[in-house]
């Protein structure tokens, strides 16, 4: 029992990075944009979000500047295919390599001039992996659900905040409209750019948030080149699993999770359940670490075999609007 | 009052289509976009604490200083060619195959097979002309696995490809294990080829060269002369008309995302069987090749020799950036950086390619006209601005012939300025 707790724990720890990234592309693509940069925006809220929370030693002013220069790519993409009509599919890619490089820049320059700051023991305790108090003493279910770094909550609490506000609230339509159809929103006055800059760019800090968890949870702060290592695409393709909505992407994101788990749980599952699980032990690694893509693929797959039209792309995700095309 | 209903009726900047603009125009505005994407560059690189000028002296000149960084230069530039050439492909009919890193991959790992397993029983040019085509299957192959789930169920082509990357990826990884493509020892890796499945050199360059100069021209004819080119351009243009003109979307899609992989399979065949690995498949053999040959590929508009001229260009900044790196101690993710900078400046300034911003005279630019008036009396007069000068410096703009005859062209300028948005535009600022 113990195992499968620690294997499901694990599947929720690697799947909180998803849903953050997941979230924040459903809320950009719900306002009309095909955001291809969740990679480097991850990547650059992780950097800076990783130093300013290890130099203050402030969990809360490290998540903040993650948001804020997360945003500020985000930003950078808003003004190229907003104001500017740029291809988004290719700004997309562009932000990507330029979040990515950044990453690796800020981090190998920082390793070798030996000023990379390390994770100190008060910024630890305060992401730390513990049980919260009266609810984290259930047997087994807390464990699994109530002995998270406060990261998990938080995301949790965004995904269900921006469900709320996508699906109930009045802004929240104006939102949709921009998706679907950006000229009917444009005639019944809202402002399209104003709000799609808005999105885009509150989008693009809740990626940097999900990055810096990455950063400080999954990699303890410890630096290699790939932190991100392919998070933000398989967040861009859970928004397709998740049809769209930050509720279903809470479940994705942990079934993903699971394949992100099974890496490292392998080995025990196969222990506890020989006979069920034995096989699990054969497979070589790399196949595990192949697995999310895999499934990633089958799932844009499947989903594009079977068309229906509720919860389908938003008709103007990724076409830029410019007012005077009719 | 007037004044002010107007601006509510007319807002300050008007956005209006161009309908073509000339080509030296464009030249210079994509020109100026690169030069103004350096100087951020270069902005960033002070940041760090390092001279932009010494920087960029190294990153330019850096490849030319010795024989090893030149070679090591057009090493750079040959996969990243071909890997341009074949995304131009896909790109040209907008199916967007950013699975270039997998593609290569897998056309290494092919050409790997054959070359390790067939090394002793082939004469070297039949090996040889064997890797080529496996390599070219391979890729296109995988390839053409992404392109059937997209003309089949409109599977999402960008993202599709992409995973694509990451189980080549790993794919590769595990060969490392593998008995037969693993080499002796603990250590993971696989087996340099034999000399029997080297690439013959010419000059101490590998004859891939030979492969870029053709390709580059058969890329030409083929979407300038042939029948197949000119469909794949009325796919990316309208899918809908390319139906109703009786063209098989499908079949079109299908083969031209073939060759696109194809090409670029030919590419990991080269870069396995080549010098610049030491003649062997590595887990980085792509070098991130796949990532900067959509950055080329976009910046020369899809154009063959285009893409050669951005070819060279991005790979001064990547073997430069790598001299930088051992003589300045700057992280070589720098090319990245500065390849990303270009990308978006180049993105940006195309809004000025297509759009024309038309600012309505107001209050706020007569204002700036006066003060550049102002700015240009004073520099012709080479009279510092002082606290209390401002005023009479205007003034004396009005009085002044020759200032006058300044405002009227500075006038004139902006009038005309319409077709010239780079500079209202600033102004505007």
């Amino acid at each position: 029992m113990n195992t499968i707790i620690n294997f499901l724990f694990s599947a929720i720890k690697f799947g909180t990075p998803l849903m953050l990234g997941t979230t924040g592309e459903i809320v950009t693509e719900k306002s009309g944009s095909l955001n291809l940069g969740i990679e480097g925006m991850m990547a650059m809220g992780a950097i800076i979000g990783y130093i300013v929370a290890a130099r203050a030693n402030d969990l809360f002013l490290g998540i903040l500047c993650a948001f804020l220069f997360a945003a500020f790519g985000a930003l950078i993409f808003a003004f190229l295919t907003v104001t500017l009509q740029a291809n988004q599919n290719v700004t997309g890619l562009a932000l990507t390599i330029f979040g990515v490089g950044l990453y690796k820049f800020i981090g190998q320059s920082l390793m070798v001039s030996g000023k990379y700051p390390a994770m100190k023991t008060a910024l630890s305790n305060m992401i730390a992996e513990k049980p919260l108090p009266l609810l984290g003493d259930i047997p087994y279910v807390g464990k699994l659900l109530f002995s998270h770094s406060i990261f998990v909550y938080l995301a949790v609490l965004i995904c269900v905040m921006f469900w709320i506000y996508l699906k109930y609230t009045k802004t929240g339509l104006k939102v949709r409209s921009l998706g679907e159809n950006p000229a009917a929103a444009d005639a019944s006055g809202v402002n399209v750019n104003f709000m799609k800059y808005i999105h885009i760019i509150m989008g693009g800090g809740i990626c940097g948030i999900g990055g810096l968890y990455l950063a400080l949870v999954v990699n303890a702060g410890g630096w290699n080149d790939y932190w991100i290592n392919g998070f933000g695409w398989i967040s861009i393709a859970l928004v397709i699993f998740a049809s769209w909505s930050p509720m279903k992407a809470i479940f994705g994101s942990i079934i993903f999770g699971m394949f992100k788990a099974l890496q490292i749980r392998s080995g025990d599952l196969a222990h506890e359940f020989p006979k069920v699980l034995g096989w699990l032990q054969s497979i070589p690694a790399d196949f595990y670490q192949m697995l999310p893509f895999v499934v990633t693929a089958l799932v844009l797959i499947i989903s594009s075999m079977r068309k229906k039209k509720e919860g389908a792309q938003p008709a103007w995700c990724g076409v830029n609007y410019y007012r005077e095309d009719r | 009052m007037t004044d002010n209903i107007n601006t509510v009726r007319e807002p300050l900047i008007r956005i209006a289509k161009r309908g073509d603009i000339k080509r030296g125009k464009a030249v210079m505005l994509y020109t100026f976009s690169v030069l103004f994407a350096i100087v951020i560059g270069g902005i960033f690189i002070s940041f760090i604490g390092v001279n932009p000028f010494r920087f960029y002296t190294e990153v330019f000149l850096g490849c030319f200083k010795s024989r090893i960084y030149f070679f090591g230069l057009i090493r750079t530039i040959m996969p990243l060619l071909i890997t341009s050439i074949g995304i131009s492909f896909a790109f040209k009919m907008k199916f967007w195959n950013i699975g270039a890193e997998g593609q290569f991959i897998i056309g290494a790992v092919c050409a790997t097979a054959v070359g390790l397993f067939l090394a002793d029983s082939l004469s070297h040019w039949l090996l040889i002309t064997l890797m080529f085509v496996a390599g070219a299957v391979g890729g296109g192959v995988y390839g053409l696995i992404t392109a059937v789930f997209k003309v089949q169920f409109g599977t999402n082509e960008t993202l599709l490809t992409l995973m694509f990357n990451y189980i080549a990826l790993y794919i590769v990884q595990y060969l490392t294990k593998v008995d037969g493509f693993r080499v002796e020892g603990s250590r993971p890796g696989i087996k340099v080829f034999s000399a029997n499945a080297w690439l013959d050199q010419i000059g101490g360059i590998d004859i891939t060269i030979i492969f870029c100069i053709v390709i580059v021209f058969a890329a030409f004819v083929y979407f300038r002369f042939t029948k197949h080119g000119y469909e794949v351009m009325i796919v990316g243009e309208s899918q809908n008309t390319a139906r109703y003109a009786g063209m098989n979307v499908k079949k079109i899609v299908l083969r031209t995302m073939f060759l696109s992989a194809a090409i670029i399979g030919v590419a990991g065949m080269f870069q396995a069987s080549g010098s610049a690995t030491g003649h062997q498949l590595t887990v980085g053999i792509t070098g991130g090749v796949g990532w900067t040959a959509i950055i080329v590929a976009w910046l020369a508009k899809l154009n063959p020799f285009g893409i050669l001229a951005v070819s060279v260009l991005m790979g001064i900044l990547k073997k430069g950036s790598e001299v930088a790196n051992s003589s300045l101690g700057v992280s070589t993710a720098v090319s990245d950086i500065l390849q990303s900078i270009i990308l978006f400046s180049v993105l940006a300034f195309d809004f000025f390619i297509n759009y024309r911003v038309i600012i309505k005279p107001n209050k706020f630019t007569k204002n700036i006209k006066i003060a550049l008036n102002k700015l240009g009396k004073n520099f012709k007069r080479c009279r510092p601005i002082s606290a209390d000068g401002t005023e009479i410096a205007v003034n004396n703009a009005y009085t002044d012939i020759e200032a006058k005859s300044y405002s009227v062209l500075l006038e004139d300028n902006l009038t005309v300025n319409n077709d010239n948005p780079s500079e209202t535009q600033e102004e505007e600022k």
